[in-house]
């Protein structure tokens, strides 16, 4: 909020680092304040640098086919064995962590940037436009998530970026929904009546006051809605109709491996478990922010 | 009262009625020619005119959908293109199905969540609590396919102790049914009790905050009486609310659920259908769930009315 001139003009830089600074703290000191959410940071922290990492990482090139060598067991050449088409587990589920943390933070971030815009939008205009939005929201609403994203992917196809848009739109009537409400909440508060006496104008009431005044409910809304991404993603692989192979993503990997369930139990539970780890980190995360943004609700669920 | 009831009423045949236009439309501009996809490839150019004009192709989109509304009344969806059958009978057969599943472990999970969220908001802070809870935020948090698969495995493969597939009514077979439902059972009501059992702590607590519970404790009531007097009855009036949601929910996790264990129900004929790209049955399929969602909220706005006397004043 230091883009405005004057009040960056009132302030040394130095001065409003040291205030961020103290802020961030608080806001961390909150957050680690409970163990378990410090378990949710170290796990989110590992997956995102396994994600970054990726190359690094891993031994191999995770779609190596090597026909003679499928399905093996454990070994130092292959830390978690082989597929079914001889290619190197670990390296697949390695790169399978881009996918998902991509696609999950790709499509909230859009979604939560259109969702509070056209929330906001709402809240401002009134009338007609908010009717609107808001049978916008109502018609999404009464879709099964799923069978949205069903419908999408026969139009528009899988794939990592097409997923991502899917996801983004059968997210957005959420983000518009409680943009709107906290907005409308912000906008009777008497500071906003403040800021209209002193005559300012109605775009800068909005992005100085009510905009950061109404987000802080949708970063929490936000980082719960990654994991739930991510969950609808390898959902939607594991299906069979999402990230197009040989693009590794988990939920493609375990679709590949149920028929092996007999065989080779582990190749089809380490995707498994590796979502699994990923969704409660990203979780507890979300409940570390939430706790932190929003005291009144510290430790309710 | 009868006022709401109506308006309310209206606003989900609006909402249906757009719901039903969006799917088409959305649906309907697909790069798939349905003449080529319900005759074959064989079709000379001659026939082709005729069975276009026949079909109505010539028309508007607009009036394409009303022709297809209209039909839809007439208990006429079209004819599928992968199965060469009326969609209506292809449906009939599943949708009880998946109905059945949701509904049974909707009817489970309230009650055990509501008794868990009871608990854990009770014995705050206690080893109950600490437990339930840590259980729930896990089991919310792993898909149900996961869950379903490590128990397919340990069960079905391991252990050898059930079926790992197929789906039988209980009128036909009871023994047979329990052995085949109880795995999918359990994963398709363990997120929905984890969810209950969640939000009910949380309205519970919110309830032991209000001014009403500190006076009843000042006035030296007993703890139990309090419990089950006050904050009980205060607590759970919203948790009414969620049934909707909850059922909806399940309709959409019974499609990853139906697909592990190859239970013939909608998910399972959605996503052959998606694979196949059989419009007809795409667009009957999400018409159909998200009138069961329609319904299930207007139910579930009816139950409030019913419960919170307050609501019928807005």
């Amino acid at each position: 909020m230091n883009t405005n001139p004057e009040t960056v003009a009132k302030k040394t830089t130095k001065q409003i680092l040291s205030e961020k600074l103290t802020a961030f703290r608080k806001f961390m000191r909150v957050m680690t304040s409970r163990k378990i959410v410090v378990v949710g940071i170290i796990g989110t922290l590992f997956f995102i640098l396994v994600a970054i990492f990726a190359p690094l990482i891993a031994p191999q090139d995770p779609n190596l086919i090597t026909m003679d060598g499928k399905l093996q067991a454990f070994s130092s050449a292959h830390w978690f064995g082989t597929d079914y088409l001889g290619r190197d587990l670990y390296s697949r589920l390695v790169y399978g962590t881009r996918v998902s943390i991509l696609t999950g933070v790709i499509s909230t971030l859009m979604a939560v940037i259109v969702g509070s815009f056209l929330g906001m939008l709402a809240a401002y205009c009134g009338g007609i436009v908010d009717k609107i939005l808001i049978g916008y929201c109502e018609v999404f609403n009464s879709i099964p998530g799923i069978a949205l994203s069903l419908t999408l992917i026969t139009l528009f196809g899988g794939g990592m970026m097409n997923m991502a848009f899917i996801l983004m739109v059968t997210g957005i009537p959420g983000f518009l929904r409680m943009m709107r409400a906290s907005s409308l909440t912000v906008m009777n508060s008497d500071y906003i009546l403040a800021a209209k006496l002193s005559g300012q104008s109605r775009l800068k009431q909005l992005y100085k006051h009510v905009f950061p005044n109404a987000i802080s409910p949708i970063i929490v809304m936000a980082t719960q809605h990654v994991g739930m991404t991510i969950m609808m993603e390898s959902g939607l692989s594991f299906l069979g109709v999402g990230i197009k192979i040989p693009t590794a993503s988990w939920g493609s990997i375990i679709n590949e491996a149920r028929p092996y369930l007999m065989i080779d139990p582990w190749y089809v539970l380490l995707p498994c478990i590796c979502l699994a780890l990923l969704i409660i980190s990203l979780n507890l995360l979300g409940d570390g922010i939430r706790d932190a943004l929003d005291p009144s609700l510290r430790g309710e669920s | 009262m009868g006022k709401y009831i109506l308006k309310r009423l209206l606003q989900m045949v609006v909402v249906m009625l757009l719901v039903s236009f969006l799917t088409y439309v959305l649906i309907g501009i697909m790069p798939r020619d349905p003449i080529y996809s319900l005759y074959g490839s064989d079709v000379t150019p001659a026939e082709y005119e005729v069975i276009y004009h026949r079909m109505g192709l010539d028309k508007p989109v607009i009036v394409r959908y009303f022709n297809w509304l209209i039909n839809f009344f007439k208990g006429d969806l079209g004819t599928s293109y992968a199965y060469h059958m009326p969609v209506m009978e292809i449906i009939g057969q599943k949708i009880g199905v998946t109905l059945y599943l949701s509904i049974v472990s909707t009817l489970i999970s309230f009650p055990l969540g509501m008794l868990f969220g009871i608990i854990t908001a009770v014995k705050r802070g206690k080893w109950q609590d600490t437990t339930l809870t840590l259980i729930a935020n896990i089991s919310a948090s792993i898909p149900g396919f996961v869950i379903a698969i490590a128990l397919l495995y340990l069960f079905c493969i391991n252990w050898k102790v059930l079926p790992s597939r197929g789906f039988t009514f209980p009128w036909d077979n009871f023994g047979e049914h329990i052995r085949q439902i109880i795995l999918p059972m359990f994963c398709l009501s363990l997120g929905g009790i984890a969810g209950i059992t969640r939000q009910t702590r949380s309205s519970m607590l919110e309830a032991m905050r209000q001014d009403y519970v500190r006076t009843a404790r000042s006035k030296g009531l007993q703890e139990n009486y309090i419990i089950s007097k006050h904050v009980l009855r205060n607590g759970l009036i919203p948790i009414i609310t969620l049934i909707g949601g909850r059922l909806a929910g399940m309709i959409g996790g019974s499609v990853f659920i139906e697909n592990v264990f190859s239970i013939p129900g909608m998910g399972t004929l959605m996503v052959n259908s998606v694979n196949q790209i059989d419009v007809p049955v795409i667009q009957a399929c999400v018409l159909m769930t998200s009138a069961c969602m329609c319904l299930a909220f207007f139910i579930t706005d009816m139950l409030y009315l019913a419960v919170d006397p307050r609501i019928s004043l807005k």
